[in-house]
């Protein structure tokens, strides 16, 4: 019973850890003074000013706007570059296809930024008139969001009976129905997960997006960094309160979503343990 | 159906071609370009004689490992207590909630921390120490990479202890071990998978993290993303900046290799 007690007490440090840096951010995010030392009294004026900061407001929706165009073009690019894969007859191709496309998802994020740096000044010098900005932005997020949703997909696709697609064949669907009947309102739980993961990463991003932004168009991570760089400004921790709040209720969103797409065989095995 | 398929999948076909394929091919190709864009062997030349950037190559290598040893200390406890806990989804997932938070913003809030009116050394000032300087130190650059890389050590580590089947410990126990051999002869060596997928997550990261060297490390940590970051946006270099990135890629296929799942033997 003693040993049981101890490794509680470890966890609690570690929750502590993770969390203390969050709960520092929050609360002074309430504090009336300027600066990260010493709680001098509650207020909410940080709320206040970042409110009436437009430029900060425009850089949120912005940002918005980026994950949700990025995401969802990337997942319908993953939809069927999922369904390719998984259709592929050779086992070989199968793998290598698969293997190309987790390239993207182990590169670090500065090469990732460097490469498709030099790939869009080379476009840039091929076109005039294409430059750094929002497109090249939206570009990379799609580019680094794709794989996530193909590997979000192919769980479900394995997991999906062949004969039912054979079956509609037989009853005289033609392509367009069995798609839009059978594959994808069975792949719908994973879609929603992929699209999900595909937000978060474009939200979260800030290396890419810091390589290949020019001047004109700025996201929460960069605007956080280069703010950062001047020093402490509480109007940071009063967004970062408003950032936490978001979080969790995303993650709550996600985790009843993950719930649903959990492969069958796994969740046949949790219950069988938990008897 | 399968006309229909190959022609939807044509986006997915360019985006390999253009954003997987095509920049690691440029960031080579450019590797081998001077800052006049002739074609050279002289990046190469000054990586491995200067001296310099073999230094920073060792340090950068050196950091990471140290801050995957450190997590892996400080995880596997974690995962292993995590897995006894009656509502382990939920606990879970309160490890998974950091990391939906930006990562600039972990970042900024360790500024406030460590800063020499911050909260640590707050905590000293009470025990009668005097401040230290603790922001822009090697010391706050491993703690704050270590913090933002936890969950990404923990996760897999969980997930490999928790599919561990359980009939394994009762066998062992039947047979006569003990708690600790039950642990290093059963369940060590059945979730090295995932401490090896864990390592993969935090080791590669850790070599190109720019942001926290600049925000935290106060540039006196140089990583191998810090060059490749100065080389590209700073000194506008490209040819060594990609060759740093080479290495870089080098490195993690090295990495790759060493953590990747051995092929089962036998049959199961």
């Amino acid at each position: 019973m003693k040993k049981f007690k101890w490794s509680n007490l470890y966890l609690l440090f570690v929750f502590i850890f993770l969390y203390i840096p969050i709960a520092y951010l929050i609360v002074y995010s309430f504090s009336a003074g300027n600066s990260m030392s010493g709680f001098t009294g509650f207020s909410l004026k940080h709320f206040y000013t970042l409110f009436s900061d437009t430029r900060l407001i425009i850089i949120l929706l912005n940002t918005f706007m980026l994950a949700f165009l990025s995401s969802l073009i990337a997942t319908l690019i993953g939809i069927f570059g999922a369904m390719n894969i998984y259709y592929m007859k050779k086992r070989t191709t199968r793998m290598m296809m698969l293997s190309a496309n987790n390239i993207l998802m182990v590169s670090p994020d500065v090469i990732i930024g460097a490469s498709f740096l030099i790939f869009f000044t080379g476009l840039g010098s091929l076109f005039p008139g294409f430059g750094l900005g929002f497109t090249t932005v939206l570009l990379s997020h799609i580019a680094f969001s794709i794989p996530i949703v193909v590997l979000m997909v192919l769980p479900k696709l394995r997991e999906m009976n062949d004969s039912m697609v054979w079956a509609a064949y037989d009853l005289g669907a033609n392509n367009w129905q069995i798609l839009n009947r059978i594959i994808l309102p069975y792949l719908t739980p994973g879609i929603i997960a992929g699209y999900f993961m595909a937000f978060t990463y474009s939200l979260d991003d800030f290396a890419v997006t810091f390589f290949v932004t020019g001047n004109g168009f700025t996201t929460l991570s960069v605007e956080i960094y280069s703010r950062a760089r001047q020093g402490i400004s509480l109007e940071i921790n009063a967004l970062s309160a408003l950032v936490f709040l978001f979080s969790l209720i995303l993650v709550v969103g996600y985790y009843f979503i993950s719930k649903d797409n959990m492969p069958r065989k796994n969740k046949k095995e949790r219950k069988s343990l938990n008897r | 159906m399968k006309k229909v398929q190959t022609l939807f999948a044509i986006p997915y076909f360019l985006w390999l071609l253009l954003f997987v394929f095509a920049p690691v091919a440029l960031i080579v190709f450019y590797s081998f370009l001077n800052t006049s864009g002739q074609f050279t062997l002289q990046n190469y030349d000054s990586y491995f004689t200067s001296g310099k950037y073999l230094i920073m190559t060792f340090n950068s290598v050196w950091y990471a490992f140290l801050i995957t040893l450190i997590t892996l200390i400080i995880s596997y406890p974690t995962a292993y207590f995590l897995t006894k806990l009656k509502h382990k989804d939920l606990w879970l997932l309160l490890i998974i909630l950091p990391t939906w938070i930006n990562l600039l913003l972990k970042a900024y809030a360790f500024i406030g921390i460590f800063g020499i009116h911050g909260g640590v050394n707050k905590f000293l000032e009470f025990f009668g120490f005097a401040p230290h300087q603790i922001l822009f130190t090697d010391f706050s650059f491993i703690v704050v990479a270590m913090y933002i890389e936890l969950p990404f050590m923990i996760i897999p580590i969980f997930n490999a202890l928790e599919e561990l089947n359980p009939s394994l410990l009762s066998a062992s126990h039947d047979l006569g071990a003990n708690n600790i051999q039950t642990f290093i002869k059963v369940v060590l060596p059945l979730s090295m998978n995932g401490v090896k997928s864990g390592i993969q997550a935090v080791f590669i990261p850790s070599l190109s993290l720019f942001m926290l060297t600049r925000l935290i490390g106060g540039n006196r940590v140089i990583t191998l993303g810090t060059a490749i970051e100065e080389h590209f946006l700073v000194t506008q270099n490209w040819g060594m900046g990609s060759t740093i990135g080479v290495v870089l890629i080098i490195a993690m296929i090295i990495v790759m290799i060493l953590t990747g799942e051995k092929k089962k033997r036998g049959g199961q």
